[in-house]
């Protein structure tokens, strides 16, 4: 047995924004020398697939500033405050915030999803998938990404319980 | 002058971190590598890697907006 520190993460979210925080501390972990499994069920399953269509939706999200990734620096700096209604009627302003979502992170030299997700896998950072969501979602083992393992709470435990960092993302 | 350079410029956390420990695995211990970053975050991040991974923080230094750290590898 290993007497690395050891990470368990459970990853729950399937947009964007939530995406970020699993792969960037698993990753970083196993640079730091940690053993780390990343158990993924319910919407963070969208995070294994391997086409990635994650969105970001600034709609009911009151904490998301709304910023343009161009123009001159006084222009990027407004928060555009966008009423609900007027962000649920127009057709495709999840598409247009993800797509400004995406520029931002681009802006900023932050890392894609798709590069720390292989990032993670280079660092033998292991993916487990709920088997219960993947088929209360409709899922098929072949619509994710090669090497994971499926299991349930009980696999996650079998790790998580000799964890020294637990995370519920 | 180090072993290997890292041109982690423009890159943003956890980027140079990641891109450095790749770095080191290439390097036998005892041998240098510098680093070049404009994250602010990374000095604290810096010097928190050094200290979790047994590999020694040499130098980190600050000139006009970037950061220099030279690492040596763990033996």
């Amino acid at each position: 047995m290993s007497d690395a520190k050891k990470l368990a993460i459970i990853a729950t979210k399937g947009t964007l924004d939530w995406a970020y925080p699993p792969f960037i501390l698993a990753s970083t972990a196993a640079a730091l020398g940690y053993d780390v499994q990343v158990f993924f069920t319910f919407y963070g399953l969208q995070l294994l697939r391997k086409k990635l269509d994650l969105k970001v939706s600034p709609l009911g999200n009151p904490g998301m500033p709304m910023k343009m990734p161009f123009g001159p620096k006084w222009f990027k700096n407004i928060n555009w405050n966008i009423p609900n209604l007027v962000q649920s009627l127009v057709p495709g302003y999840e598409s247009l915030a993800t797509t400004l979502m995406k520029q931002t992170v681009k802006n900023n030299g932050v890392a894609s999803i798709p590069d720390l997700r292989e990032l993670c896998r280079e660092a033998d950072v292991k993916f487990i998938a709920c088997q219960m969501t993947v088929e209360l979602f409709g899922f098929d083992h072949s619509d994710f990404i090669d090497g994971l393992e499926f299991g349930g709470a009980a696999t996650f435990f079998e790790f998580a319980g000799e964890s020294d960092v637990c995370l519920f993302i | 002058m180090a072993d290997k350079e890292l041109d982690a410029r423009g890159l943003n956390c956890p980027l140079p971190i990641l891109r450095t420990k790749k770095m080191l695995n290439d390097l036998t211990g005892g041998q240098t590598l510098r680093v070049v970053a404009t994250d602010p975050g990374a000095v604290k991040d810096f010097q928190a890697f050094a200290k979790q991974t047994g590999n020694e923080l040499l130098e980190s230094a600050e000139a006009n907006g970037e950061y220099t750290f030279i690492l040596k590898k763990k033996a």
